[in-house]
């Protein structure tokens, strides 16, 4: 319904703004600006349904954003100099994967659009990703994380990937465990707990090694069931294990809960890491000072203007600013789409080649994929006087120094 | 020393699927009616409440003097305004079950779509209370401690009130015998409008409640609708003392499995009881066999 009104209210706009455009351009006797009145972009994303808080999270606001930037700019740029409007075909997916599947189809064959942009999800990429490759639109799958990146690279050679997979996430954190504890901070005992799907999986099963080869020892290790609200038993185990280090490869609702019931029981690990959610801009806000020290993947510079100047229009925007993780990748990739047409044009063809191969300026900085992945990442970060900064890879530029042991619980 | 703890946290978890089912159960049990957008109900108060404590800074237990009858109401707008037509038309209480789960399958969507609308899909909470008390050497939540409480409280209050009273009485009758109850001169439209309506109460105290300690979205109250109904069968249908029991012990298996055996194991135990229960008495802990 909703999608339905969006996109008619959209295609209104394009419709005046071209027919505007028309209007002024008509003595310019540029016959191809004249064929073309607008460029459709399509995309289905999950506004209902499981996924649908992920993607209210991290995709739809930057998509929103993007579009409110390129219509602001007068239509996106072509290499000629010239400046279409955008017109927006939205689906929701309802978080069905047959759906989402359903609506690319129809993106590409009935409402033959120029660009897709990507679904939210690993999962959703992953099943997308045979059809954009069919009808050769290049894919940016921001939101999926996955170590088979070079795989499916070789497989769907459009396809981009760009959060990196679960063994960089796991490294960084067996990494920084190992140098906290050659510098005495903690002990070298870990105990991990992880959600039983998708993404807990994942890291806890590109965990389980990553600590073995940097010879900490994991004392607990367990999983949960999606939909665990009460994780009492869960940290008095922690908490009796003796390890310095609780990790728990969590879902926004368990990272929420898990924190507060830290607080609770009076758990106070000397690293506390939790999963998707702790980057969340809620989660600062309802904890306040109470954040700090925690670690999570994700994170930012912020000593990087143009990233500060994203997060403030996207909260103007939005209403709210952006995650600490995805959202600002999930922008930059947007302007590298937006960079490659004015660069080479509409043909998918060149546009996907540029992707591969062009250095792109976005709010990251200078942006250039590796075998088209984006590998400047921030791994590991943590909740520093308010932000949470990048911490590792440590040696890239604008990381911050981990600050632990974390204080205890006031 | 452990058990204790496991115990007690197990019954501070019971009491919120206790305070979930409670309204359920006397919607389904009196008013005849399987509310399928009973946990978009829930979901709806706790969105109320974290608009109160967000916009106008109203504490969630204050809020509960707003929510509750405002789910009171609503119940009871609901009731008179879609289901009362179904009730009158229904020939028979299968023709009736069936029309009533098709309708609140719909009113389901409707809910959630509003909700959607007005809230967007993001994950929402907010810190309410979340100070340690100590019970009995067991360290627990404030707030989920108030869910405890509040089950206990609204579901002995009911029980009397059901038992003990005339009302109650009548409220009774028509959910053993609805036809008969008629011959004795209660008036078993208004019973059941009055029992939907109580339900609702009841659904926005577990919503408001919930609220206080738990993250929700938009789209987050089937998982609400789910537990309801296995705690609502398990007791036994329109059965409040056994949805009390029933969520009671659910919240005690699930920590004791999490506890001693693997915490990856409580979705397994609730239904492998849930099953075990059904098998042995299919007519529910505290229900009657009818029929």
């Amino acid at each position: 319904m909703k999608s339905l009104k969006d996109r008619l209210r959209l295609s209104t706009f394009a419709v005046l703004a071209a027919a505007s455009l028309a209007t002024f351009g008509f003595a310019a006797d540029d016959a191809a600006a004249q064929e073309r009145k607008s460029i459709k972009i399509g995309y289905a994303v999950s506004k209902t349904g499981a996924n649908a808080g992920g993607a209210a999270m991290t995709t739809i606001p930057n998509y929103k954003l993007w579009l409110a930037d390129v219509a602001a700019n007068g239509g996106l740029e072509l290499p000629d100099g010239t400046k279409l409007p955008v017109e927006v075909i939205e689906y929701d997916d309802r978080s069905s994967a047959e759906e989402v599947v359903r609506a690319v189809e129809r993106l590409a064959g009935q409402d033959q659009v120029d660009f897709i942009l990507p679904p939210w999800g690993t999962g959703f990429n992953l099943a997308v990703a045979p059809l954009f490759d069919r009808y050769g639109y290049p894919q940016l799958a921001v939101s999926s994380v996955t170590d088979k990146a070079p795989e499916f690279v070789k497989r769907w050679p459009k396809s981009y990937w760009f959060l990196g997979g679960g063994r960089d996430y796991a490294g960084a954190l067996a990494k920084m465990v190992d140098s906290q504890t050659e510098a005495g901070v903690i002990n070298s005992k870990v105990a991990m707990i992880s959600v039983a799907d998708g993404f807990g999986i994942d890291l806890v099963n590109a965990a389980r090694p990553a600590f073995k080869e940097a010879g900490i020892e994991v004392v607990m290790d367990r999983t949960y069931p999606v939909g665990t609200q009460d994780f009492t038993t869960l940290l008095k185990e922690a908490a009796a294990s003796g390890a310095d280090t609780f990790v728990a490869f969590s879902y926004p609702p368990d990272t929420f809960a898990l924190t507060q019931q830290s607080q609770v029981q009076a758990f106070n690990p000397k690293v506390l890491y939790l999963g998707v959610g702790a980057g969340f801009p809620t989660y600062g806000r309802n904890l306040g000072p109470k954040a700090e020290g925690i670690m999570t993947l994700g994170g930012i510079d912020i000593k990087n203007e143009r990233n500060m100047a994203y997060r403030e229009r996207h909260k103007a925007l939005n209403g709210e600013y952006p995650d600490l993780w995805g959202s600002v990748i999930t922008y930059a990739s947007l302007q590298m789409l937006q960079e490659s047409i004015k660069r080479v044009g509409l043909d998918r063809e060149a546009v996907a080649k540029e992707l591969s191969t062009g250095t792109f300026d976005t709010v990251l900085g200078e942006t250039k994929l590796e075998n088209n992945q984006l590998r400047q990442l921030w791994l590991l970060g943590q909740w520093q006087n308010g932000n949470l900064v990048g911490v590792e890879p440590a040696d890239r530029p604008g990381a911050s120094k981990p600050v632990l042991p974390k204080k205890p619980w006031q | 020393m452990t058990l204790i703890t496991a115990l007690i946290a197990g019954l501070v978890l019971g009491g919120t699927y206790a305070l979930a089912a409670m309204g359920l159960t006397l919607q389904y049990g009196i008013a005849r009616i399987m509310n399928l957008a009973y946990g978009d109900m829930i979901i709806t108060a706790a969105f109320a409440a974290f608009v109160l404590q967000g916009a106008a800074s109203i504490n969630p237990i204050f809020g509960l003097l707003i929510a509750v009858p405002g789910g009171f109401l609503l119940g009871y707008a609901v009731y008179t305004v879609i289901l009362a037509p179904l009730v009158a038309r229904a020939p028979n209480r299968g023709v009736l079950e069936v029309d009533s789960i098709l309708t609140t399958f719909g009113l389901l969507f409707v809910v959630q779509g509003i909700l959607l609308v007005i809230f967007g899909s993001n994950y929402t909470s907010y810190t309410f209370l979340n100070e340690p008390v100590n019970v009995l050497g067991a360290t627990i939540a404030a707030n989920r401690l108030i869910a405890l409480v509040l089950a206990l409280g609204l579901g002995i209050t009911l029980y009397l009130l059901l038992t003990r009273t005339r009302w109650g009485t009548a409220l009774r009758a028509v959910a053993v015998s609805p036809q008969s109850a008629q011959l004795v001169g209660i008036d078993i439209n208004r019973a059941a409008a009055f029992a939907f309506a109580l339900g609702g109460g009841l659904a926005a105290s577990a919503g408001v409640v919930i609220s206080m300690y738990q993250t929700f979205t938009a789209t987050g109250g089937v998982v609400f609708t789910m537990k309801a109904l296995i705690v609502v069968i398990m007791g036994g249908v329109g059965n409040l003392v056994g949805a009390l029991a029933a969520g009671l012990i659910l919240g005690v298996v699930e920590t004791l499995v999490a506890t001693y055996a693997d915490p990856g194991l409580t979705l397994a135990a609730t239904y492998a009881i849930f099953l075990v229960v059904l098998l042995w008495r299919p007519q529910g802990l505290f229900g009657r066999a009818v029929r």
